[in-house]
């Protein structure tokens, strides 16, 4: 009976390019609750589900699509993706950029690298000149579909020496699908690429995601994700500090209402000296929401004066509500600045009290507490525009949820 | 009927640990319109929950009488509606709230309550208007709005944002929780002038407290003094200076 039914592995295999992901992605499946990394977020839920190649869209359709799930990218430069595929006619690029062909390299132990990688599609592949500074563009991946659908694209973003980019990266849909792109970073010497993430997907899509960053010696890669959508979803950073004086921030916040599941998963690794690394994760999880945080930081042998600092919180709203943390260290250096630390809790009566007291409704001071509470992590990004589009969204997720 | 807060034979209790724990026993207690009236009473006589409890403090359950306000019944009503309708409490020991901006907070605080009482809201420029008024005439400076809410405040400064609040809400009935502790004579003078700016026919108020000294710069119409969650005893202005000078002795022995 077995071999007639719908599995998402069967289905990925019918549609694998050959090659070594593919005979990885044969031989060990989908990461089940016994692989270590994979224990908070088994994606066992995914096995009775066929995921199928999506249908192309039309221009005028991919406009439509574009206007009602990410409005926010219509003034900017921006490359658009729908259903796996680039739409030229909703692209544009400033001056000093190039489209190359995007090769994320496959990373063999790491499950969302395999399965992009077996199915991959090409996805962005940018290259900024030395000392060029692209300002932002948007980089905007739809999926539309009434069966399960599956997206796999692979991006790669390189800054020469001294480059500047902020990469404004929004993921959306309708409908249930998995989206799974891989995001390639290499970040030269002096250069600095600002990465901001919108994930809000359709509430029946999945979305596995994997960035895989390189920073040389006094670059930076200055991330922040917004995780708003999707019923599972994992967003998995690897993060490589390779030369001196180099930094890498890895913030996020996790906002989850009904049954949905969030992970993000983060290894960054100081390989030289003078590197800083930052991460302020905030969850907030109403109802019967899952949050996981999974951080570590390795500090090589070589990598004296490291200064490294991660924090995740989370703001349980329900009885329910569950957070998952597990916070790492690793260091093989004796002279390094390394802290972290991870707290829970619920909404403070006192404090709730004390807004309703000034005849602030209830739900309203709940707001307002729930913003205070984001308010260290969403301040770190710097750039007003998408600080301000951050603010909008979560503004629009507490608006929208589920009501208790 | 001149009542504008009427509390009859109320009682409240906590849970301690599981145990329930009385601490309001059939409390009476009248304060008609334009009246300040004062309650002073030992450590654990239950002031800071008679306090709680009108302004709507869900840890105490209210086993038994009643409390209305101009003739609502303000147990059955929300924080919230109750401050709409006019009570203020000032806090004894307001809560800290980090990433909550003080003008942003206030400004929601105002507009809520307006909201609630059918008045316009008042727009960014309108309400830094009011706002800027009021901090002069308290003299704190803008500087304090832009911080957060009452986050490294000095107890001074914690004090004089309950009154700011309480000017920009215009309650009715305010409640002020020991207001006094811990301030020196300059804020107590400040706090006691945001008291008796807004005296008149209108407005009652409730002044808890330990000490005389408030009472030196307001005016009470009357004077309660509470023991074991009851009003054992009231009298004029004169019983506060009998108890500054003789202590609650007196009282707890003639209800012994």
């Amino acid at each position: 009976m077995s071999g007639a039914e719908i599995s998402a592995l069967g289905s990925f295999m019918a549609r694998a390019h050959e090659g070594q992901a593919r005979t990885l992605l044969e031989q060990q499946g989908l990461p089940g609750r016994r692989l270590e990394a994979w224990r908070y977020t088994p994606l066992r839920a995914l096995e009775t589900t066929g995921f199928a190649a999506p249908a192309p869209v039309a221009p005028d359709e991919a406009r439509a699509l574009l206007a009602r799930l990410a409005p926010e990218a219509d003034a900017s430069h921006r490359v658009v993706f729908v259903n796996g595929a680039l739409v030229p006619e909703l692209t544009s690029l400033p001056e000093g950029v190039r489209l190359v062909a995007a090769d994320a390299p496959l990373v063999a132990d790491r499950p969302i690298s395999v399965l992009n990688t077996a199915l991959a599609q090409p996805g962005l592949g940018l290259h900024v000149s030395a000392g060029a500074d692209a300002g932002q563009i948007a980089l905007v991946a739809l999926v539309t579909g009434d069966a399960p659908v599956s997206t796999h694209l692979a991006h790669q973003v390189t800054l020469e020496a001294d480059a500047r980019l902020t990469l404004l990266d929004i993921q959306s849909g309708e409908g249930p699908y998995l989206a799974n792109p891989v995001l390639g970073v290499r970040v030269a010497e002096g250069a600095r690429l600002t990465h901001l993430r919108v994930q809000q997907d359709s509430q029946d899509a999945v979305n596995l995601a994997f960035v895989n960053a390189d920073v040389s010696s006094r670059g930076l890669y200055d991330s922040f994700t917004l995780t708003l959508g999707a019923r599972l979803s994992r967003h998995e950073v690897l993060a490589h500090l390779g030369g001196s004086n180099a930094a890498v921030h890895v913030n996020a916040a996790q906002l989850l209402a009904g049954n949905r599941h969030a992970d993000l998963t983060s290894v960054i690794r100081h390989a030289a000296p003078d590197c800083i690394s930052r991460q302020t994760v905030k969850n907030v999880i109403m109802e019967g929401g899952h949050g996981v945080f999974q951080g570590k930081i390795h500090v090589d042998r070589i990598a004296q004066k490291t200064d490294g600092y991660q924090m995740n919180q989370a703001l349980l709203l329900s009885e329910r509500a569950q957070i998952d943390s597990k916070p790492e260290l690793e260091i093989y250096a004796d002279d390094v600045k390394c802290s972290h630390g991870a707290t829970v809790g619920a909404l403070d009566d006192e404090q709730l009290f004390y807004l309703r007291a000034r005849g602030i409704p209830h739900d309203e001071a709940r707001a307002m507490l729930v913003r205070a509470f984001l308010l260290d992590a969403l301040s770190l990004v710097q750039d007003e525009t998408a600080s301000a589009l951050l603010d909008r969204r979560v503004e629009t997720w507490w608006q929208k949820r589920d009501p208790e | 009927m001149n009542d504008f807060l009427k509390i009859s034979g109320l009682c409240a209790q906590i849970d301690d640990n599981g145990t329930p724990k009385e601490i309001l026993r059939g409390l009476d207690l009248d304060i008609p319109k334009g009246e300040i009236h004062a309650i002073m009473g030992p450590n654990g006589s239950g002031k800071s929950t008679l306090s709680y409890v009108l302004a709507g403090r869900d840890d105490y359950e209210v086993t038994g009488g009643s409390a209305t306000f101009d003739g609502a019944d303000l147990l059955a009503l929300e924080p919230e509606e109750r401050a709409a309708l006019g009570v203020f409490l000032a806090f004894q020991a307001p809560v800290e709230l980090p990433g909550v901006n003080n003008a942003n907070f206030l400004r929601t605080a105002v507009n809520a309550v307006r909201r609630a009482r059918e008045e316009p809201e008042l727009d960014a420029v309108g309400f830094l208007k009011a706002v800027r008024a009021e901090t002069k005439h308290l003299h704190m400076s803008d500087e304090m709005l832009k911080r957060n809410v009452n986050v490294g405040f000095s107890g001074g400064e914690k004090k004089r944002n309950e009154v700011l609040q309480m000017r920009m809400l215009r309650p009715r009935f305010a409640i002020l929780d020991e207001t006094d502790s811990g301030l020196d004579i300059d804020a107590l003078r400040i706090v006691a002038e945001g008291v008796n700016s807004l005296r008149g026919p209108d407005f009652s108020a409730l002044i808890i407290t330990h000490h005389q000294r408030l009472l030196d710069y307001i005016q009470p119409d009357r004077v309660h003094v509470m023991a074991k969650g009851q009003i054992i005893h009231s009298g004029g202005a004169e019983v506060a200076l009998a108890l500054e000078a003789q202590g609650y002795q007196q009282y707890l022995e003639a209800v012994a």
